[in-house]
């Protein structure tokens, strides 16, 4: 059963608006790139789940790390969450990335988009692979788990918006210039809808598989209600509808429509 | 087994009656909000229920509207999902045989955009096995024809119901939509036509508008509100509606906790359905009927029809 209610371990400030969150569940192993449909307090505003990804998992605490922006009524009450707290959440949800072994990865990140591929790193560390890891943000304030990540054992490419760090410009820009001569074998992505599509783009030129993880407003989380369907390609080349909470949010990125022609 | 419990003559008694179906209690859930039962088959045991209701089926498949199809607002949930469906065909092949499965009777809830359509998926609907009553949605507000445009005129909403009630022998629910100026002539009108239930209410239209963006929010501009916002709304129109007919009615909207499920039963609610309670806890209908339960327990009421229609109004209008 994965309904649960999970017990706040710690809940701290790590960049402007950006918090992170220890939660001690007792869940099943989650993959990278699934979710947790969190309920932000008891009453009826704000009234649904709130989806987020899984940052990180510890089996061994039987904790699960989540990082996440306040952007709203619901991520403003986790904030509000200090240790002891307890939050109703359900999952592991979702279909999260798909991993090779031994192979030569990209990993693009933009903005918040950063949290589910953190932990992407740390398993496709684990896997034999090779990772070099884009990470766009606004400004240097916004760098986030460098350390940590080079611990693993990963190539740190960052890029700010400002230039107060790294590439000055897009991650896309950066990813770009770099995919002239470097080859990949994947390229995994999560953030703003126009960067994916970009990544998207770049992966379609270079001939490389690429997964994109989708966010979309979302009501069940389980399936069954079709508020967070998003158009795809079908094998035959036609639309139709799936969910980000079930068939997704990991996509690959020639499936997706980036732009409904039809809008 | 607990004191004056047992299994003939459950104590105390949650069975209600609704349309020739024998529910083993009052709660089901709203269509579109539990899938075809499966999806929530890991959190809820489907027996546990009073009855399962699938979403709209339509004869063809049906995409859906463009995303964004859900937006929360206060207490509320704004929805556009266009009756996103597999089509009836679909619908019988690979929903049914799980449907089957449970206990509880098996309400199929359809949608045309003609009336032939309804007529339609009737007849096929009645000669599957399984299929206990077919619920006729007549309300839907995220659909361009049919839908609520029947639901919406006592006239068009009887062809409709009387087409459905000549094409099977099932019972038929008419469902209604909040979206007039006079319910309770729609609910007299399919009563007249031949249902033999009414449910009500479908879901208010209404839009989200994003100021910044100076667009709307939902990716079809309207939608249809739905949750504790609305409860207020639907207490009133099961109230005037369960005096005004003799089917019974099946009351919703905005239904959270038990205690919302005993105002609508207070108003004349036979049974109750439960929807957006569905997205916010998968649990929440066995919630309800463990509150009930609770409630008739502790003051020792034996059968919860004693509580049907049961509001006292100390000032008549
Ligand atoms: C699969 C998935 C994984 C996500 N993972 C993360 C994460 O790890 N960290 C993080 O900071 N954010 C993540 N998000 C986005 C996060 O869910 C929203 O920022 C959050 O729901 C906003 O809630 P709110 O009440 O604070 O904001 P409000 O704006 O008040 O929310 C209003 C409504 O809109 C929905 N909503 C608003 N923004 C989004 C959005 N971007 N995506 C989906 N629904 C939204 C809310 O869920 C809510 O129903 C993820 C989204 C999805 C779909
Ligand atoms: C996401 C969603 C999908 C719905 N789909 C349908 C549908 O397919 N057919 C239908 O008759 N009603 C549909 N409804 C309306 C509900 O069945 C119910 O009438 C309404 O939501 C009010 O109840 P609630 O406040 O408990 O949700 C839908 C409601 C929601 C929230």
């Amino acid at each position: 059963m994965s309904l649960w209610i999970g017990e706040v371990v710690a809940n701290f400030l790590v960049a402007p608006d950006i918090y992170r969150m220890r939660l001690r569940v007792d869940i099943e192993e989650p993959g990278p790139g699934q979710f947790v449909h969190l309920r932000c307090g008891l009453r009826y505003d704000p009234l649904l789940r709130r989806p987020l990804s899984i940052h990180d998992f510890d089996m061994d605490k039987g904790e699960i790390e989540l990082l996440y922006r306040v952007v709203g009524k619901g991520t403003a009450w986790l904030a509000a969450r200090v240790p002891g707290d307890k939050v109703s959440g359900l999952g592991p949800l979702g279909r999260g990335f798909i991993l090779p072994s031994g192979k030569t990865l990209a990993l693009v990140a933009g903005g918040i988009g950063f949290a589910p591929l953190f932990f992407l790193a740390r398993k496709a560390l684990a896997l034999g692979n090779r990772v070099i890891f884009y990470l766009g943000v606004r400004s240097r304030e916004h760098l986030l788990r460098q350390k940590d990540l080079a611990e693993f054992g990963v190539q740190l490419e960052i890029a700010t918006e400002d230039g107060s760090a790294g590439f000055p410009g897009l991650v896309t820009d950066l990813l770009a210039a770099h995919l002239r001569n470097l080859r990949f074998d994947g390229i995994f992505a999560c953030g703003p809808k126009n960067m994916l599509a970009a990544v998207a783009g770049l992966a379609a030129t270079y001939s490389i598989p690429a997964q994109v993880s989708l966010e979309e407003h979302m009501a069940c989380g389980l399936g069954a209600c079709r508020g967070c369907a998003v158009p795809v390609y079908r094998e035959d080349g036609n639309v139709t509808y799936e969910n980000v909470c079930s068939e997704g949010p990991v996509f690959p990125a020639h499936r997706v429509v980036w732009k409904p022609s039809w809008r | 087994m607990e004191k004056g419990e047992d299994k003939a003559h459950p104590y105390p008694n949650l069975t209600v009656e609704l349309a020739g179906l024998k529910l083993q209690n009052p709660v089901m859930p709203a269509s579109g909000t539990f899938g075809f039962g499966e999806e929530y088959s890991r959190y809820v045991d489907l027996n546990a229920l009073g009855a399962l209701v699938t979403k709209s089926i339509t004869l063809e498949p049906r995409l859906g509207n463009l995303p964004p199809r859900v937006v929360e607002t206060p207490a509320g949930l704004l929805n556009s999902i266009g009756l996103q469906n597999p089509g009836l065909e679909v619908f019988i092949r690979e929903k049914m045989p799980f449907l089957r499965r449970f206990k509880p009777p098996v309400i199929v809830n359809i949608a045309g955009s003609t009336v032939e359509e309804y007529a339609e998926l009737a007849r096929r609907l009645e000669k599957v096995p399984g299929v206990a009553a077919l619920e006729v949605n007549i309300s839907c507000p995220n659909v361009k024809e049919g839908g609520m445009a029947f639901g919406s005129d006592p006239q068009q909403a009887a062809r409709v119901i009387k087409a459905v009630r000549q094409a099977t022998s099932l019972p038929v629910i008419a469902k209604l939509t909040p979206n007039v100026t006079d319910i309770v002539a729609v609910a007299q009108a399919v009563e007249e036509a031949g249902a033999d239930a009414v449910s009500l209410i479908n879901t208010l239209t209404g839009m989200a508008v994003d100021w910044e963006k100076r667009r709307p929010v939902l990716g079809n501009i309207v939608g249809g509100l739905s949750g504790p916002a609305i409860k207020p709304v639907a207490l009133y129109a099961v109230w005037r509606v369960a005096r005004a007919v003799r089917v019974p009615v099946i009351g919703m909207g905005g239904i959270m906790s038990a205690r919302d499920a005993l105002e609508f039963l207070l108003v004349g609610a036979r049974a109750v359905a439960v929807g957006t309670a569905n997205l916010v806890s998968p649990r929440s209908m066995l919630e309800i009927i463990h509150g009930l339960k609770e409630y008739l327990r502790e003051h020792n009421i034996d059968d919860i029809n004693e509580i049907i229609g049961g509001l006292e109004v100390p000032f008549p209008l």
